[in-house]
């Protein structure tokens, strides 16, 4: 009945996240908050004197957490100058104000929202304690700790005010605190490992579950008929087995607390969090029936009410995974079409998973499977749709409400555990249940395991087996159901609530403090921690398409079949639904992990000044220290690019002297450190849009040039020979053209490589092929970028001009070195040479900057100015007419006659230039000046034209330039890493 | 005893020629009957293969069987590569034909049942307890096995290693016409890169072994059914 009010604050409070989270925590009762913070130091009495009935207010709205948090306190305002200064939205009788006070206090105005703050500071101010001494968080897991806090805080209160009313509340447990900690893993959550475990982990769930509670109920009810418990525990069959269901669930929030610092291996982990966010169901339905039954009174129990719950088990389950799953395709559909709004991105996220949960809540069916499966599932695609920016902003916002929603829990569950009022001791109750709960846990998943084992690939040994018994813990979802039991019904409630806090705290705490030893001396498999590397990313994706195919072959119709399937589907219609089309173009997880590591590459590069590379063996031997990185790097690399190097991103062989080089190099080295000076502090008016100025664009100029000389370096150490060759180049360009013309195809081999592959794989070429035409025809329709005629010209040109024309568009690499011919094109002196554009030498056009570069603005170019087309699609569009200007060029040769057929939406343009002198040219390219900091004016002409318009064609420049940018980098680098960081 | 009983059996059923389905069959029964999990098979036609290399369960056997007998179409007692090209789910599989390909060692252009299932036997999960034999060859199942499958698929001019034109061929086939060509050329560069490690630009198994060593092969190149 509280959701509905919630919802609306939901609603109310979007403004931040964070003040939405400030506004859900007061379920906490605020009189006891105040005493808590009593011993903090915070005076108290003083609201207790300007408002006296205190108590009588907050007894009335401690349950309504909606108007509590929003509203000041209504009844109970004896001073006028707080009520004149109170909101004018309040409707509370006022009373005229007597006369002017210069200052008043005023508590009670802000007196919840301080105190919760107050409260998260408390709890992050000793998670920063903790975590002052790396010994003891090693040792010992930060939820005993916290635990630990929470006892001595509620031990604290207890002997200053003799009064002990505060316990984790269950409706703040199960709608502000627990959410953010399901909604963090189910995002989070490897969705790969969980379905590829998924029957293991319905299994421990759901029959695991059930063998725990109905065991341990018996049991324990065995125990009750054999006389050895206490007389006073008045409990029948009915409360026994509520309360076995209670405590038999495994706990999400404490297994992932212990967890996730012992680092054990990926399908233990998944199998026992798994387990633990899956069993909701279960429990929540167990619970609920068997609650029913004992209000009932057990006798009254028929057999029509077992089939319903039977029944409403399904129901639970299955509804709430069905809530999930329309949320998250409603929040992947809203987040596709954000792209003006990228600055709310996030609050989708966070708001349509919270609603999922509220929602379940409020249908009362299993609301964690609702928002771990809404998580699971939107995740491919929000993250697709959003920028880079909101992406981060999602991780870390999650990630730190799940931490502090994690700190607070445990710290209450200590505080509340002080709570004596509310317990009652039996010690032969606590000790048999300690007992049953770790060997029915232990029972079940040995037998579970044997039976999965017949049926699992990788059978779970028995140590993994020790593992999951092991890691069945206990925590808050016991304590508040067990908190929620209704004593007038359930009679023997004190005594419940003592064995579960006893459970929760020897399974927190004392399984919590052995599990890490115990992991050690069983030597389970631990977790290789690294990302993937991207050959196991290649090679993987390799494994999974052979497995698919050998189950074809032999017809046996598995879960790769199925899974095959799945993904066909989920390319075919949901992704081209949910995703935007941009993201899903340029969509391919081969292509990502390779861009993510490029930019880890890059990002360590500039963090460690440059000159200790990530991987040690690769290292740029030129650089020994960090102060004098600037001109060491600078000569050495010079000396070993030999004398014919110009420092100039664009050109390649201006220059004709050693002196005119050491001059362009001198000048380009102040150009490119003479960038606009930074901003530091800019004003940005607009709440609604973060802009991406020109200060943006070159930090993130510095990265990549960053980027781009981590990975020269990694060409020029290892292929010294391609070096050498790059110096005859800049020296003698025509006839090194020529002879690149030559061997151009002979090196790699290209010639060979095609004729192999139309050898082998005729059939699946033309399936691709096929698909191929869709997709272009499907992006001709879709784009909304401005230069879809491009694309669309070259595609039919393509079409029309070969008849193996789409083949050709993705197999021949030698027929598509786009950007080199863009700017050689420009360079006046070759004008006449019509080949000229498929002899780009081959060690340039192999150097990776260009997918740096364009991996770096697809990361980045999100989140700015949405009209300027994403780099990577005008690239792509770049290589898609390529071919077809080489296919004019053989007809007609001669730069001239290309202008009217080339498609390039600037080429006419250029292709004037193309004939002018340079000097010409350099009027035109002033306007470009500001874009491009780093060039020498006398310079301008031929890189400003090649570079066209911005950043959209940069990849032009590296491409051609790649040896001479290495230099230009490594000395361009240092003095900006700091901003580039900054803008990480 | 029982053992050899078996293999007597089903020797004598395949003096000449494959067996029948309801051979297969009667097989099985005999198989069932005497209750055995796994059965060493010993096939007669091939004879280099040792009992240690190939231990496939009797149904899964007529179940290849049936399988076997489906694809081929015309009842020739043997596969070729049109059979395959048959099957419509791997017309839609990247790599299809390579796989197609691998079913055809040494430029063959038919294989029986037994060669079938000896290809078929490479995706059999590992056994948990192997046994310890010390001359015993290592089983089809192995982890180095599995992977030479892989490799095979790459290196299509089996010189041994996997070159760049190589890679980049199967990178192409695996990836969406959305990434271009220079993406999956620096993608190229940045794997043989990575797992080369006596810089010849080019991978050789032992590289591909090793570049491998975290994935858990056994795991991500087994069938459970085939169990």
């Amino acid at each position: 009945m509280h959701s509905p009010v919630l919802l609306q604050i939901v609603v109310l409070v979007t403004s931040t996240s964070f003040a939405l989270w400030t506004a859900d925590f007061p379920g906490s009762d605020a009189s006891v908050i105040s005493q808590i913070l009593e011993p903090v130091g915070i005076a108290v009495e003083s609201s207790q004197s300007s408002a006296p009935p205190l108590h009588r207010q907050y007894g009335v709205d401690t349950g309504n957490i909606a108007s509590a948090a929003a509203r000041a306190p209504v009844n109970d305002i004896t001073d006028p100058i707080v009520s004149s200064r109170s909101p004018p939205g309040d409707q509370h009788r006022e009373t005229e104000p007597v006369s002017f006070e210069i200052v008043k206090w005023n508590w009670e105005h802000a007196q919840r929202p301080f105190l919760i703050a107050v409260w998260i500071m408390v709890a992050s101010l000793a998670k920063i304690l903790f975590h002052l001494s790396s010994k003891v968080t090693t040792v010992v897991p930060e939820s005993c700790l916290l635990i630990l806090l929470g006892l001595g805080l509620g031990g604290i209160v207890l002997a200053a005010t003799n009064r002990t009313e505060y316990q984790l509340h269950p409706k703040m447990f199960f709608l502000f605190l627990l959410p953010p900690i399901v909604l963090d893993s189910g995002y989070f959550m490897p969705s790969r490992l969980f379905f590829d475990n998924i029957g293991a982990i319905l299994m421990y769930a759901v029959v695991g579950t059930l063998w725990n509670s109905s065991a341990t109920g018996l049991a324990l009810w065995g125990i009750k008929q054999a006389g050895l418990m206490d007389k006073k525990v008045d409990a029948g069959l009915m409360d026994f087995l509520l309360f076995g269901s209670l405590i038999s669930a495994v706990d999400p929030v404490a297994v992932l607390a212990v967890f996730e610092k012992v680092h054990v291996n990926e399908t233990l982990f998944i199998i026992v969090f798994g387990e633990s966010l899956l069993n909701d169901a279960v429990t929540v339905v167990l619970y609920k029936v068997f609650n029913t039954f004992v209000e009932m009174g057990s006798d009254k129990v028929r057999a029509v009410d077992y089939v319903k719950g039977v029944a409403s088990f399904f129901v639970v389950s299955l509804g709430g995974t069905v809530v999930g799953l329309v949320f998250a395709f409603i929040l992947a559909l809203t987040t596709r079409f954000t792209k003006r709004v990228r600055i709310i991105e996030p609050l989708f996220v966070f708001l349509l998973v919270y609603l999922s949960y509220l929602t379940a809540e409020i249908a009362s069916l299993s609301s964690i499977l609702a928002m771990t499966f809404c998580g699971l599932c939107c995740k491919k695609y929000v993250e697709a749709n959003i920028s880079q920016k909101s992406r981060t902003t999602v991780k870390y916002t999650m990630k730190t409400m799940a931490s502090i929603a994690e700190t607070i829990i445990f710290m209450f569950l200590g505080i509340s555990a002080v709570d004596t009022s509310m317990w009652t001791w039996d010690s032969a109750l606590v000790l048999f249940t300690l007992v049953f709960v770790f060997v029915f846990r232990a029972v079940g998943v040995i037998l579970q395991t044997w039976v999965l084992n017949h049926f699992r690939l990788c059978p779970l040994d028995w140590i993994d087996q020790v593992m999951m018994s092991y890691g069945g813990l206990r925590g808050a979802v016991a304590f508040a159901l067990v908190i929620l039991l209704d004593k007038s019904k359930v009679k023997a409630k004190d005594y419940f609530v003592a064995t579960t806090i006893t459970v929760v705290f020897f399974t927190v705490m004392f399984q919590g403090l052995t599990i890490k030893p115990l992991v050690k001396w069983l030597k389970v498999k631990r977790s290789n921690q690294q990302k993937p590397t991207l050959n196991e990313e290649l090679h993987e994706r390799a494994f999974d398409h052979i497995l698919a195919a050998v189950e074809d072959i032999a017809g046996h119709h598995g879960y790769h079949h199925w899974r095959d399937k799945w993904e066909h589907f989920d390319k075919k219609y949901l992704s081209q639904l949910l995703m935007r089309k941009s993201a899903y173009r340029i969509k391919d997880e081969i292509w990502d992990v390779c861009q993510k590591l490029n930019i880890r590459d890059a990002m360590s590069f500039v963090d460690q000044g440059g000159h200790v590379l990530s991987s040690a063996k690769l290292s740029l031997p030129s650089l020994p220290s960090r102060t004098s990185f600037s001109e060491t790097s600078f000569t050495n690399l010079l000396r070993e690019n030999g004398s014919g190097v110009c420092l100039d991103l664009q050109v390649i062989d201006t220059v004709r002297s050693i002196k005119d080089k050491e001059d362009t190099v001198m000048h380009h080295v102040l150009a490119g450190n003479l960038y606009k000076p930074r901003k530091r502090y800019q004003a940005n008016y607009s709440r609604h849009f973060i802009s991406a100025d020109e200060q943006e664009w070159q930090d993130r100029e510095v990265i990549q040039r960053n980027m781009r000389c981590r990975l020269e370096s990694f060409r020029s150490t290892k292929h010294s020979v391609y070096q050498s060759k790059g110096k005859s180049r800049h020296k003698k360009s025509q006839k090194k053209h020529r002879s690149s013309d030559v061997n151009g195809e002979v090196p790699n081999g290209k010639p060979k490589r095609n004729i192999s592959w139309q050898d082998t794989v005729p059939v699946v070429m033309t399936m691709e092929s096929e698909e191929e035409e869709e997709e272009n025809s499907g992006a001709e329709k879709e784009d909304d970028e401005g230069i879809t005629f491009v694309a669309r010209a070259a595609d039919e040109v393509l079409l029309e001009g070969k008849p193996s024309s789409t083949l050709g568009v993705c197999q021949s690499p030698f027929l598509l070195p786009p950007s080199p011919t863009c700017a050689e094109k420009e360079l006046p002196w070759k004008g006449d040479q019509g080949d000229l554009p498929a002899c780009v030498s081959s060690e340039t056009t192999k150097i990776v900057p260009i997918d740096l570069q364009q991996a770096w603005n697809q990361s980045i170019s999100s989140l700015e100015s949405l009209s300027s087309p994403p780099v990577s699609e005008t690239q792509q569009l770049q290589r898609r007419t390529v071919p077809p200007t080489r296919l004019e060029e053989r007809g007609a040769p001669g730069a001239l006659a290309r202008p009217p057929l080339d498609p390039f939406f600037q080429f006419p343009e250029r292709a004037l230039a193309a004939g002018r002198s340079s000097e010409e040219d350099s009027a035109e390219c002033i306007q470009q000046q500001e874009l491009r900091p780093l060039m020498s004016p006398d310079k301008q002409p031929r890189p400003g034209s090649s570079t066209g318009s911005a950043g959209a064609r940069w990849p032009v420049q590296f491409n051609r330039a790649a040896q001479i940018s290495l230099l230009k980098n490594v000395v361009t680098a240092s003095p900006y890493k700091g901003s580039g960081q900054t803008d990480l | 005893m029982e053992t050899d009983q078996c293999t007597l059996y089903y020797k004598s059923k395949t003096v000449n020629s494959a067996l029948s389905r309801t051979e297969w069959i009667q097989l099985k029964e005999v198989l069932s009957f005497h209750d055995w999990k796994l059965v060493t098979l010993a096939l007669p036609k091939s004879c280099h293969l040792s009992s240690h290399q190939i231990t496939v369960s009797s149904s899964h056997i007529c179940r290849l069987y049936d399988r076997f007998h489906a694809l081929d179409k015309d009842d020739k007692g043997s596969l070729n590569r049109s059979d395959f090209q048959n099957i419509s789910e791997l017309a839609v599989n990247p790599l299809g034909d390579r796989i197609i390909n691998a079913f055809f060692p040494d430029g063959m252009d038919l294989i029986d049942f037994n060669s079938f299932v000896r290809i078929l036997a490479r995706f059999r999960p590992v056994d948990q307890n192997p046994k310890k034999e010390p001359n015993a060859p290592e089983p089809i199942n192995s982890r180095v096995n599995k992977l030479k499958f892989a490799f095979q698929l790459y290196d299509q001019d089996k010189d041994g290693k996997i070159s760049k034109s190589e890679l980049l061929q199967v990178l192409r086939m695996m990836v969406g016409v959305q990434v271009t060509e220079e993406q999956l050329e620096s993608i190229t560069d940045r794997t043989i890169q990575e797992a080369d490690l006596d810089g010849d630009d080019a991978i050789s198994f032992e590289e591909f072994k090793k570049s491998l060593d975290k994935v858990d092969i056994e795991h991500k190149m087994s069938i459970r059914f085939l169990r």
